[in-house]
């Protein structure tokens, strides 16, 4: 077999394989477009991205625990004027779907943001309902499956694109939570973001975040991230992009095989810029090794 | 895409005080990035341990364009600069350089250098890029004695010692020696380029701008991407920033140099 399908529907978007990038990862590509094709992506996903521009958390925002890292940046970002104005248009010049990351401290901010995001060139909204770095908004909703219905419902109300539900894994049970963005009206959920953990410099008598409290990705926590997507994919019947510590093609496979439609590389493309494209090729060549003609027979398909 | 972080190789490797190493890195040849690093710009080193998955942002001590290596001066401050100091000459590691926009604007007249500690070693590269000796003027802070760099600096620029014990040089930290030449000696530098910890920039900042003096300072901040992209690296800025357009810029792709009057410290 020299022919292989990569093609995924992901809620009626067409993506030409499964592969994006986790937000906040990537920027909007600009950085990373130096050092990999994003014409060679499924997708990308942008940073989060407010009405407003936030200024994000103090320094030190960032440190490496072991297999992983903490991160609490706070979604500094630009805001959607600035957002429209430079990012969408550079994205726009290659051959790659746009799912923006929105982020809000509220219900009324969340809507705002889509809606001056609404008619913009992008293909879906990832709703970041789940960012353990923000005192408002963020987790705060992404915990309690009464307000996840509720600011999904508003937002599928007025959105004009699909919008995937992006779930923390700092819950009691996600398919729970996954249930009732899959209720309020979610055309997709991906999940997960990070586990929110601590760390304390010893040497300091400090914490080594100025957070404290940051949220820990990396290749540490995939086994949580695989059983989380494993256990949302077997309970709603919307697609799952899947994510957390993904390094290489055979760790996407992974989610993909726990039912994952979609994966998105995060902390590895610090690691290694041009992950992304590594893994798009491995999995071409897992499906040509194996006989396999479409990725599409591999989603879910440990059951 | 020309950029890619490469594997290279460890040429030298030398303990220069008890936690200072300094190490000599070759680029393979058909990476050019040795020959096009400015002073002030950094790379991103990855140890060959995944458990500690991020990059070490370590400035450039010195292009060595003709061997195609870097030189980097770092002091061990955990498990991963420790790694660092434990390898032997012939290992290899990966490395993305180089990084940052590095001391752009070098301009004419008296240059002063100010290093603080571990803030030394990229004062080295910009010594011998300004090229004139004469009128070049650099200050090694030291905690003691055990100073590093020294020999090196002698070639490029008139050096001063300044320890925070008076075990050697003036006693105390650089800006003050720097006050004393000012004062009692009739320096007038006509521009200040600093690298060490917060408080001594935010000195040279106020000093500079006492005196009307121009002023870089090169900032430190934990990093992650090195890139630019995740924002964990960002410092206090008196102005608006260009990326994200509120008062955090980031230090790895828009520093880690900045004028002074631009970062809030």
């Amino acid at each position: 077999m020299d022919k292989v399908n990569l093609g995924v529907d992901f809620a009626g978007v067409k993506m030409k394989n499964p592969i994006t990038v986790a937000s906040g990862t990537f920027g909007s590509g600009m950085e990373y477009s130096e050092y990999t094709d994003l014409n060679l992506l499924g997708a990308v996903t942008t940073k989060g991205v407010s009405r407003v521009p936030w200024e994000g958390n103090p320094t030190p925002r960032v440190t490496e625990t072991y297999g992983g890292m903490l991160n609490a940046i706070g979604l500094q970002n630009p805001g959607t004027d600035i957002f429209k104005e430079r990012d969408i248009p550079f994205l726009q010049q290659f051959d790659t779907n746009i799912i923006v990351n929105v982020c809000g401290h509220s219900k009324e901010e969340y809507l705002e943001a889509v809606e001056a995001l609404n008619d913009e060139p992008v293909d879906m909204f990832e709703i970041n309902i789940s960012c353990p770095n923000v005192k408002e908004g963020g987790i705060t909703f992404g915990t309690v499956p009464e307000k996840i219905f509720e600011v999904t419902e508003s937002i599928k109300k007025i959105s004009k694109k699909p919008i995937i539900m992006k779930l923390t894994p700092n819950v009691t049970d996600i398919k729970e939570t996954a249930k009732a963005a899959e209720a309020g009206g979610a055309d997709a959920l991906s999940l997960i973001n990070t586990l929110t953990g601590m760390k304390i410099d010893v040497d300091r008598r400090k914490f080594a975040l100025a957070n404290k409290t940051g949220g820990l990705s990396g290749p540490a926590i995939m086994p949580v991230a695989v059983r989380m997507v494993y256990e949302v994919s077997h309970t709603v019947n919307i697609p799952v992009l899947g994510m957390g510590g993904v390094r290489n093609y055979r760790d996407a496979l992974e989610f993909i095989m726990a039912g994952a439609t979609m994966v998105a590389v995060g902390t590895y493309n610090f690691i290694k810029q041009d992950a992304t494209c590594d893994i798009v090729k491995g999995l071409e060549e897992y499906l040509i090794k194996n006989n396999i003609s479409d990725i599409n027979e591999l989603i879910g398909c440990v059951d | 895409m020309a950029n890619k972080k490469v594997c290279g190789e460890i040429t030298a490797l030398n303990k220069l005080t008890n936690d200072i190493f300094d190490m000599t890195f070759k680029f393979p040849d058909s990476y050019s990035a040795a020959k096009e690093a400015i002073p002030g710009q950094f790379a991103s080193l990855y140890l060959n341990d995944e458990t500690k998955l991020l990059p070490r942002p370590i400035s450039i001590c010195e292009v060595l364009g003709e061997s195609n290596s870097l030189r980097f001066v770092f002091r061990v401050v955990g498990e991963g600069t420790k790694l660092l100091s434990e390898m032997k000459v012939g290992d290899c590691f990966y490395v993305l350089a180089p990084l940052g926009n590095g001391y752009k604007d070098i301009r004419k007249g008296v240059n002063v250098l100010l290093g603080g500690g571990v803030g030394i070693p990229p004062m080295l590269e910009l010594a011998k890029k300004i090229n004139d000796p004469e009128n070049t003027y650099v200050y090694l802070g030291f905690r003691s004695d055990e100073t590093f760099l020294y020999d090196d600096f002698t070639k490029y620029a008139n050096v001063i010692l300044a320890s925070d014990d008076g075990s050697i040089g003036y006693h105390g930290n650089v800006l003050q020696a720097l006050k004393r030449d000012v004062s009692e000696k009739g320096l007038e530098p006509d521009t200040l380029y600093a690298c060490g910890p917060i408080p001594m920039l935010k000195g040279i900042k106020e000093f500079a701008h006492e005196k009307n003096i121009k002023a870089y300072v090169s900032m430190e901040e934990r990093m992650a991407c090195g890139i630019g992209a995740c924002l964990g690296c960002v410092c206090k800025t008196t102005e608006k920033d260009h990326h994200s357009h509120v008062n955090n810029t980031r230090v790895c792709a828009d520093g880690p140099v900045f004028d002074a009057d631009y970062i809030d410290i």
